[in-house]
């Protein structure tokens, strides 16, 4: 026998399941309860850079829409700041969350959000990371959470550079992170499974 | 705060992207393999509530969508510590729970289930952590309720849960079961966690001593959320 370590397990996920939006986005589920639904305003007013729009839709292995996903989305600000406990936290815009939740369209299954672009943040060992959008996927069906990023298709020399990007083995595969971007605009289309499969992360 | 890295999430843990027997899975897993990535700023920050995005009634289901009564059901209490795998309280953490209500209807315009809603009950509600990692809602106990998967399949007594932490990689859904529940062990969501024991740390204990009593019954959950590393040997996440 030996010591034990005392370490505590993660509690495992289950399914966010058909209804996420009743605990997540009541007002999706069709009833109105809270003052104020969180997620709805990624930025607030007083956000610097260039405002975008990103549009795009889930697909599962069939190439069916999946319309009762939801999407939680976490940036930095132009400047390439989080909020919170981040370094330079402080000098985040007031009102800047950083944070939003997306909900597709039932019908359609498009889901389309407004933000800033944010800016390159230092990643590790001092290598910059391209502008991105950390993004985590819950439905029914997905057992665990599933962490992707979006990144910027007007950004082709920092995507080149990008250190998360370059891990990909598959040169090919890197595209699936790649937003197709018309000015302030951006299409994003994730693939959960098949041809095309979005790179997802084991953060 | 921290943005110390966290401990390697344990996949062999949590229920594999695909099960089976959890017929909506197997379109919806990725067949690669996930990128494992060492934490940067993206993954060890994440968003901050506060008193302001919440109100206090947010943590009593039985009030919170009240139209005029009490709605059905078994009164219960939902209370816990969130911890973190160094079993150390996560304070001032957002907690969302959404549920059934008492005959087993989602308040959703999606559930067609014909036990009907209860204008008394929407069945979400939110709270933050205290100090010390405390958190407590008052509902009423869900109802199991039938579902399309098999032709037969029914889901145990369940209440959903989100929970933030400080990193967005500690970000966890999961769900909370009843102590005593014979669907559990027929559950084909349950049964995609590959551990009894980890099955066994999201049902919720009866907890007489937390009863109020001739009111209501409690059930006691902790939630645990990835730890983080100590910072003895340098890590580097913000790259200097």
């Amino acid at each position: 026998m030996v010591q034990s370590l005392h370490y505590l397990k993660e509690s495992v996920s289950q399914t966010a399941g058909p209804y996420v939006h009743i605990g997540l986005a009541p007002g999706d589920a069709g009833f109105d309860i809270y003052r104020l639904e969180l997620g709805r305003d990624i930025t607030g007013p007083n956000a610097k850079g260039a405002r975008i729009t990103v549009t795009g839709t889930v697909t599962d292995g069939t190439g069916t829409t999946v319309k009762d996903v939801l999407i939680e989305v976490w940036q930095a600000n132009a400047a390439g700041i989080y909020p919170g406990a981040g370094p330079d936290s402080d000098k985040v815009e007031d009102g800047f969350r950083g944070w939003g939740r997306v909900i597709p369209d039932f019908d359609t299954g498009v889901f389309a959000f407004e933000t800033v672009k944010p800016g390159p943040v230092m990643g590790r060992d001092g290598r910059l990371m391209a502008p991105h959008l950390n993004l985590w996927l819950v439905a029914r069906g997905i057992n665990v959470g599933l962490n992707t990023r979006m990144y910027f298709g007007d950004e082709e020399a920092a995507n080149a550079a990008d250190p998360v990007l370059g891990l990909i083995e598959q040169a090919h595969r890197r595209q699936t992170l790649v937003a197709r971007a018309d000015a302030n605009r951006y299409h994003f289309d994730i693939r959960l499974q098949g041809d095309d499969e979005t790179v997802f992360f084991d953060l | 705060m921290t943005t110390a890295e966290l401990y390697q999430r344990d996949r062999e843990w949590h229920p594999p992207a695909y099960s089976r027997d959890y017929k909506t899975s197997v379109a919806r897993s990725p067949r690669n393999a996930p990128l494992s990535l060492q934490g940067s700023m993206s993954e060890l920050t994440g968003p901050t509530f506060g008193h302001n995005d919440i109100d206090p009634l947010d943590n009593d289901l039985i009030r919170n969508y009240a139209q005029s009564s009490d709605p059905i059901g078994e009164r219960i209490i939902v209370h816990g510590r969130v911890l973190d795998e160094n079993a150390r309280p996560v304070p001032n953490t957002l907690v969302e729970i959404w549920q059934a209500n008492a005959g087993g209807r989602y308040r959703h315009k999606k559930d067609s289930y014909l036990a009907p809603i209860d204008p008394n009950f929407g069945g979400c509600g939110r709270t933050l952590t205290d100090d010390d990692g405390f958190y407590v809602f008052r509902t009423v106990k869900p109802g199991a309720y039938p579902w399309r998967n098999w032709v037969n399949n029914w889901r145990p007594a369940h209440i959903h849960v989100s929970v933030f932490g400080t990193a967005f990689a500690q970000r966890l859904i999961t769900q909370m079961y009843f102590e005593g529940d014979p669907l559990i062990a027929k559950c084909p969501i349950v049964q995609t966690i590959p551990d009894q024991r980890a099955i066994d740390q999201l049902v919720a204990a009866l907890d007489l001593n937390a009863t109020v009593p001739l009111d209501s019954i409690a059930y006691k959950f902790d939630i645990v959320l990835r730890g983080h590393r100590s910072t003895f040997f340098e890590n580097r996440p913000e790259g200097n």
